[in-house]
């Protein structure tokens, strides 16, 4: 069964006016199917304003379709009895870590979660325990959060999620705030779950590095899916993306503009270390000739 | 416990922003701006410490003197709490240096009586996610509220807007919009043409880019430059990425542990200190690593390319490739 299953999904931002008419509609998504298996690692890529964080919204019920349908774990969203095991089932980490973050002990914050759910006290604490040891934030238990760098806020965010055992963890922008050090800190975080934890893992972000260790990248535009792959295969096509206002990583860039100028070099390079073989392979050509 | 701390710290921010003002307009300062090239700004040993005899105590500025000329391009890079916010808020006197003296085109700021209203006009300072400080009910109105501080004619505040949304790529069609019908982007930049309004001299960025989409960050880094190279505003931005440093500054400082660590171009900077700046979290743009692992390949390339542009054309030169 797929974790999440979307299907012709709508969504509509409706304004009103003062007497309560709608004054204006806005479609946000427009028509979206998706799938993402169990154990998966999705990027969504997109500009501001293509309906990325709306089809989040969409995947622990926080927003409903206007039209169309999605399940999480085969529970409709739109079924009100499931809405607490669904958001319990796919957790969520938003873009600012201070708004997320409400306990005054690191601990007490990452056990609010499980506490609303009527965990039994002694559980609730080894829950806590091991979403920090997960999280790299063990040593930070009894530390006050407005203490903590914001790498180190949103790993105590993401333990806050763990905490309610999730299957599926959404990731709004999570570095979008942070600085380098952090940033890297959040997606390897993010990774290990991923591979050790088999937490299927649905990244929104703005930086192309961080979508290149998906499995699987979705570009949308305009509330549409316009592109979907492997990441090799999404940013080979460096003009759809760069005519979207999207960007690649720079090696990317690099190799698909020494491509276009005759290089033998192979489509879709996405690390340094690829870029190196690729041309060091190519220059033994020419030398040997 | 935390409270007092805090409330210390406000007090301490209230009472530099008390220092009296006068009306006097240098004209000093102008006929030294027409001979060119100028410092604008000036640290001598300036020093901050937050929280200063408490057990919370922080040297957040340690010692540091630089200049910052007329019409440069700056890029103020250090990892977060290297001390680049503290300073960047000395600069229009928003933060008063625990010791050290600051000097605004060779006036002395902290002087009695400097006009220090007017600095804050002269060194505009654009905040972490400025929108958030959108208030008004449409765009206009919202750039308006800064020169209308100045207490200058209509006429002067509404061509002072205009000219200012149309710095930052706003037409007419928005005048009349609320803020909150805009994308990030253009919220951004609404907001950076509220501080443009003021007119200033020097115009520091604190991470403008942050959390827009590649395009959106490319179209407020192309306008800043056109400030810079059009209207000779000196620009100080404070940037986590390499990239854009890299491609957009002149000159590079960088910030770790409250004191100046490098300062130069970011060509000299990259090339000569890539290890130092892995080391504080910082490193170097992917195309300058990617160089040296072709060197380091036996591909007879000369490293120190520090954007794809100048990667590009030398891998090409090696390779023979039109």
């Amino acid at each position: 069964m797929s974790m999440i299953k979307i299907k012709d999904l709508i969504y509509n931002y409706i304004k009103h006016d003062e007497e309560g008419n709608v004054a204006e509609e806005n479609r946000a998504l427009d028509d979206v199917d998706l799938k993402i298996n169990e154990g998966e690692f999705v990027a969504i890529l997109g500009r501001n304003g293509s309906g990325k964080s709306t089809l989040a919204k969409h995947m622990n019920g926080l927003l409903l379709p206007s039209e169309g349908a999605i399940w999480i774990s085969g529970m409709d969203t739109a079924d009100e009895d499931k809405l607490w095991k669904i958001r319990q089932t796919a957790g969520m980490v938003f873009q600012n870590p201070d708004n997320q973050i409400i306990g005054s002990v690191v601990e007490e914050d990452v056990g609010f979660g499980p506490e609303n759910l009527g965990v039994p006290t002694e559980e609730i604490w080894q829950r806590v325990e091991k979403s920090l040891e997960e999280v790299g934030m063990i040593a930070y238990r009894k530390s006050s959060p407005n203490r903590l760098s914001g790498g180190q806020k949103q790993r105590v965010a993401i333990a806050g999620v763990m905490a309610m055992k999730p299957r599926c963890i959404i990731l709004d922008e999570p570095t979008a705030m942070l600085d380098p050090n952090g940033r890297s800190e959040v997606i390897r975080t993010v990774r290990e779950l991923n591979q050790l934890e088999g937490i299927t893992v649905v990244l929104i972000t703005h930086y192309m590095e961080e979508a290149a260790h998906a499995d699987r990248v979705v570009v949308m535009k305009h509330g549409c899916k316009m592109l979907e792959g492997s990441p090799r295969e999404v940013f080979a096509q460096v003009e759809v993306i760069k005519d979207s206002g999207l960007d690649v990583p720079q090696v990317t860039e690099l190799a698909y503009r020494l491509r276009k100028r005759g290089l033998d070099i192979p489509e879709g390079i996405l690390s340094t270390q690829e870029l190196t073989d690729a041309l060091k392979a190519a220059y033994t050509g020419c030398t040997s000739r | 416990m935390h409270v007092p701390v805090s409330e210390r710290s406000d007090m301490k921010m209230s009472a530099c922003s008390r220092c009296r003002m006068t009306k006097r307009v240098g004209s000093r300062e102008k006929t030294a701006r027409q001979k060119g090239r100028y410092m604008a700004i000036r640290l001598e040993h300036v020093s901050h410490i937050y929280n200063e005899g408490t057990p919370m105590e922080r040297v957040a500025l340690n010692d540091v003197s630089l200049e910052i000329n007329d019409g440069e391009f700056i890029g103020l890079v250090g990892h977060t709490g290297s001390g680049k916010s503290t300073l960047i808020q000395h600069l229009d006197g928003l933060l008063r240096a625990t010791s050290g003296k600051i000097y605004y085109n060779d006036e002395d700021i902290y002087r009695e009586h400097y006009p220090m209203r007017e600095l804050r006009g002269k060194v505009g300072l654009v905040f972490q996610y400025p929108e958030h400080q959108l208030f008004e009910a449409d765009i206009f109105t919202d750039v308006c509220f800064g020169p209308k501080n100045l207490k200058l004619s209509k006429e002067e505040i509404e061509s002072r807007a205009k000219e200012a949304l149309e710095a930052v790529g706003m037409d007419e069609s928005y005048y009349r919009r609320s803020p909150f019908e805009l994308s990030g982007g253009q919220k951004r930049r609404v907001a950076i043409a509220g501080v443009l309004a003021m007119k200033p001299e020097v115009l520091v960025l604190d991470e403008p880019t942050a959390g827009l989409d590649p395009k959106g960050r490319e179209e407020i880094l192309q306008e800043i430059r056109s400030l810079n190279e059009e209207q000779g505003i000196t620009i100080v931005l404070v940037s986590h990425s390499m990239e854009d440093v890299a491609r957009y500054a002149k000159r590079m400082i960088v910030m770790n542990k409250g004191s100046v660590m490098f300062d130069g171009t970011p060509a000299e900077v990259f090339a000569h200190h890539r290890y130092e700046l892995e080391d504080i979290g910082l490193g170097v743009p992917q195309v300058t690593r990617v160089m040296e692992s072709l060197e380091k390949a036996g591909i007879p390339v000369k490293t120190g390319a520090i954007t794809l542009d100048e990667a590009e054309t030398e891998i090409a030169r090696v390779f023979g490739l039109n």
